[in-house]
């Protein structure tokens, strides 16, 4: 079997040494019905900082994104074990007594593919803010155009605000679902494969705007590309069969992984 | 800070109750349409129980309620089903058939899939119309169980098609593919893999299609279904050669639910007693056939894994 | 080999190749036949599509050879049946839509929400049992619903909030058509809401919205042209809703729009008449396929409007 090696402070680069934890992940299990998908996670999430979750298909790095805002609740038949406690607050968002939908509030989630609501491009990025019941037009205007700027989406969109989202490219989509998600100011942003639906240069972009984003906002993000998670993460975790295998800084896991499981996988010798 | 999560606490409060009490509208709604099937039947069955014997379904209609029957109402019933059940599935088949395995993308397989769709939509009135001036005139088939049968037919061709192409297309690609790779012409390819395959699924439109058929009134009052009718029709099958009998379909006749609509029309209470009992008759059958076509279809569904 | 064997085998393989080629021919010739049967069978829609027209037509011609269109389109009266005959239509349109719009007032709100609950809020087992009650429900006659509007309705509404109610009236055949409809506008709609795909809904819950305002704001939008084509589909069923209104709105032609009173509707004119000895040809036996066109005529109209909605609002995933 592999064995495990798992890291649960947050290893600390020479350049950075006070990076506080954002979150920390102790013990969680995760059940669909009887099959468990995810085994003894330990993991800390670093504030203002991007973390990577990679390893083959069917690893549970989705599985554990899904996690953080509860998405798995909308499902009947699945079952979390263990916590996640969200800084500085210190809350437990997997306890039953704390509210999936206040969660989810707090923190925002982009996903595979682009899924803009079928309304304009001002309602889609607005959504976030008339669900809280934001309704008065300057905040909402103000709101609007900053998560648009922050998604690098404003020059192209904003004499347009008011067309269906539809209308734009795949990677204008996924940058508006990105700008929906700042909209709320979240603490923690999660991504789901963000650029497994689009072309070279979009995905560029997407990645440009990752980086970016990291000063303001705490990232995860799962990809089922080395490449990526070496571009654009700081912290990367390996996962296999719903385990973390190694976790650390991203340039020391890329070149130096401690696990010879890790090195198969970023070697290319599977997975 | 705090204050801020206050209020995000009480707003979704707040949300979630308007989402309980929206779950719960839809449960009540859901429930009343439930409830009324459930009340409308149990009214109609304490309403005409005390009709419900044998003999009502063995006496001809009469001046006197409490000797009234269906019996001439339910073979009428019966023989024009026979007749909608020759003309309708075969043709309706046939034409799913083209639509889903032949047909080419051109302006004619537009204009027929246009009308297929805009058939289902025609209200079942215009049939009768259409049959009042086609077969009993036109074609001189007279106000005849055979012009009714063609009538209904006509109706439940486009409910036919519909279903047989669903289940046409629900047999995947790989399968007719996996047929032709082993030399089947295409007619052979259906023969011997998409009918057989989909054959559950053809029954199940053609069992709903003859359930709808069988309540359908106003058509055939149009084209001239008489509601007082004290006899039978020739017997089909006969005792010397040649056995069958055609006779038959150039009959006058009255049908179940035409005789319910009959006694409805009646002002004195005892009629409305047969009606009532007509009604159940007529649910029960539809009931039965809708049952069985949604059991079959649930079984198809846990059967199948393609 | 001797040439002898040589030019037997030569033979034997030419034979097979013309029985081959002769099997091959059979074979297509019957593929062709199949073929045409199948294609006259799908063209028959088409036919009666045009068997529809050319009977409401042709018999119409005979019809407006009498009436000027003129005074069908805007006479008060329809009495072609008297002595003293007038031919105006616009109160058997008038019955038309007022139980039209009655059951539509019924079964627009019941059926979309029903719809959105089994879509959206229900458990899938409840949604499983629930579904074939309600096909169920769509499968009743509709004498067997004229009986329990004359019956049931009428009487309730006498006996509860409107005492003054007729005992024929538009108002109980009409909330009866309502219910009679709700299962075609749930299911329509209900299908086009369950085709909303997954993740548009969890771009919605992943923004902290609940599932009413999910259901709301994001699946009812994206659903709105199958929904559209659900109203369109109940608004044809109701206008050509025969046997209920015949059975309980009492058969007689008056220009009203009051859902209290008695009124026929097209449909309820159609089989008067029908039930009646009218002789073939006459002016009386040709007036219902007058009725009938301008029947189809509405409710076609209609299905254009749902087609253009449909277009508008067509979804893009």
């Amino acid at each position: 079997m592999v064995d495990t090696v798992v890291n649960s402070a947050v290893p600390l680069s020479v350049e950075n040494p006070v990076i506080r934890s954002k979150a920390d992940v102790k013990s969680l299990n995760f059940f669909y019905g009887n099959f468990q998908g995810l085994k003894n996670i330990n993991l800390t999430i670093p504030d203002k900082q991007v973390t990577a979750m990679i390893g083959p298909s069917g690893c549970g790095k989705s599985t554990l994104l899904r996690c953080f805002n509860r998405m798995h609740d909308l499902y009947p038949g699945n079952r979390y074990e263990g916590e996640i406690i969200l800084h500085p607050d210190n809350v437990n968002i997997l306890a039953r007594d704390v509210d999936a939908i206040e969660v989810r509030m707090r923190i925002s989630m982009v996903f595979q593919k682009p899924n803009p609501f079928p309304k304009s491009i001002y309602e889609n990025v607005a959504y976030g803010l008339r669900v809280r019941g934001v309704g008065r037009r300057a905040v909402l205007d103000e709101k609007v155009e900053e998560a648009l700027r922050d998604a690098a989406l404003w020059n192209e969109v904003k004499d347009r605000q008011h067309e269906l989202a539809f209308n734009l490219s795949g990677g204008q989509q996924q940058r508006l679902c990105i700008a929906r998600a700042l909209a709320s100011d979240p603490e923690l942003l999660l991504f789901d494969e963000p650029t497994s639906a689009l072309d070279p240069i979009a995905t560029a972009s997407i990645e440009e705007l990752i980086a970016d984003l990291k000063s303001k906002v705490t990232i995860l993000i799962v990809t089922h590309n080395m490449q990526q998670a070496a571009r654009v993460s700081d912290y990367t975790a390996y996962m296999y069969l719903g385990e973390i295998i190694e976790f650390g800084i991203t340039d020391e896991l890329f070149i130096k992984p401690k696990n010879r499981h890790t090195e198969d996988y970023i070697t290319g010798r599977f997975g | 800070m705090a204050d801020q999560v206050q209020d995000i606490r009480k707003l979704i409060r707040q949300h979630k109750l308007r989402d309980h009490a929206f779950a719960l509208l839809g449960l009540v709604c859901m429930m009343v349409a439930v409830l009324i099937l459930l009340g409308l039947f149990i009214n109609l069955a304490i309403d005409g129980a005390s009709r419900l014997t044998p003999d009502f379904f063995t006496s001809f209609p009469s001046r006197h309620a409490e000797r009234a029957g269906i019996l001439s109402a339910w073979v009428g019933t019966t023989l024009v089903m026979l007749v909608t059940l020759i003309a309708a599935v075969p043709v309706g088949i046939s034409a799913a058939i083209y639509l889903e395995e032949y047909a080419r993308k051109n302006w004619i397989t537009d204009l027929i899939e246009v009308n297929v769709t805009n058939l289902a939509g025609v209200p079942s009135i215009v049939y009768g119309l259409l049959a009042l001036g086609l077969f009993v005139y036109q074609f001189g088939f007279g106000q005849s169980i055979l012009s009714a049968g063609l009538t209904l037919a006509l109706l439940v061709l486009p409910v036919i098609i519909v279903a047989t192409r669903e289940a046409l297309r629900a047999v995947p690609r790989n399968i007719r593919e996996a047929a032709y790779a082993l030399g089947a012409t295409r007619w052979q390819m259906i023969q011997d893999h998409l009918l057989p395959y989909s054959f559950g699924g053809i029954m199940t439109g053609v069992i709903i299609g003859m359930a709808r058929a069988i309540g359908e009134t106003a058509p055939l009052i149009t084209i001239g279904a008489l509601s007082y009718i004290a006899f039978l029709p020739p017997s089909p099958v006969t005792e010397t050669a040649p056995y069958v009998n055609f006779e038959w379909l150039t009959s006058a006749f009255t049908v179940l639910p035409i005789q319910m609509f009959n006694w409805v029309s009646r002002p004195e209470a005892a009629f409305l007693k047969n009606a009532a009992a007509t009604g159940a008759v007529i649910i029960v059958m539809t009931l039965l056939m809708n049952g069985t076509a949604i059991y079959l279809r649930y079984q198809i569904r846990k059967k199948i894994k393609w | 080999m001797t040439s002898l064997e040589i030019t037997q085998k030569a033979v034997i393989l030419d034979q097979g190749l013309k029985l081959r080629s002769i099997r091959k021919r059979s074979r297509r010739v019957k593929e062709s036949a199949i073929e045409i049967f199948l294609f006259a069978s799908a063209l028959s829609a088409v036919a009666i599509t045009f068997a529809i027209v050319y009977v409401l037509v042709a018999e119409s011609f005979g019809f407006f050879e009498h009436v000027p269109i003129f005074d069908f389109l805007t006479d008060t009266q329809w009495t072609p049946l008297f002595s003293d005959a007038h031919y105006g239509i616009l109160p058997l349109v008038a019955g038309t839509f007022v139980t039209t719009i009655v059951a539509l007032l019924v079964a627009v709100p019941l059926g979309t929400i029903i719809a959105l609950y089994l879509s959206e809020f229900a458990p899938s087992r409840v949604r499983e049992t629930v579904k074939p009650f309600l096909e169920l429900l769509a499968a009743v006659p509709t004498v067997v619903f004229g009986y329990f509007a004359l019956l049931v309705v009428t009487p309730l509404l006498q006996h509860t909030i409107m005492p003054g109610l007729p005992g024929f009236n538009m108002l109980g055949p009409g909330i009866v058509i309502g219910i009679m409809i709700i299962p075609y506008i749930s299911s329509v709609s209900e299908d086009a809401m369950r085709a909303v795909p997954m993740h548009m809904r969890e771009g919605s819950y992943a923004m902290g919205a609940t599932r009413f305002q999910t259901a709301r704001l994001v699946v009812t939008p994206a659903a709105l042209s199958g929904i559209v084509a659900a109203y369109i589909l109940g608004i044809s069923r109701a206008l050509g809703e025969t046997m209920v209104v015949a059975i309980a709105a009492g058969q007689q032609p008056t220009l009203t729009l009051n859902p209290m009173e008695p009124a026929a509707t097209i449909t309820a004119y159609i089989v008067q008449v029908s039930l009646g000895d009218l002789p073939h040809g006459g002016i009386g036996y040709q007036s219902i396929f007058a009725a009938g066109l301008v029947l189809v005529l509405i409710t076609l109209g209609f299905n254009i409007l749902g087609h253009v909605l449909r277009k508008r609002f067509r979804e893009i995933y």
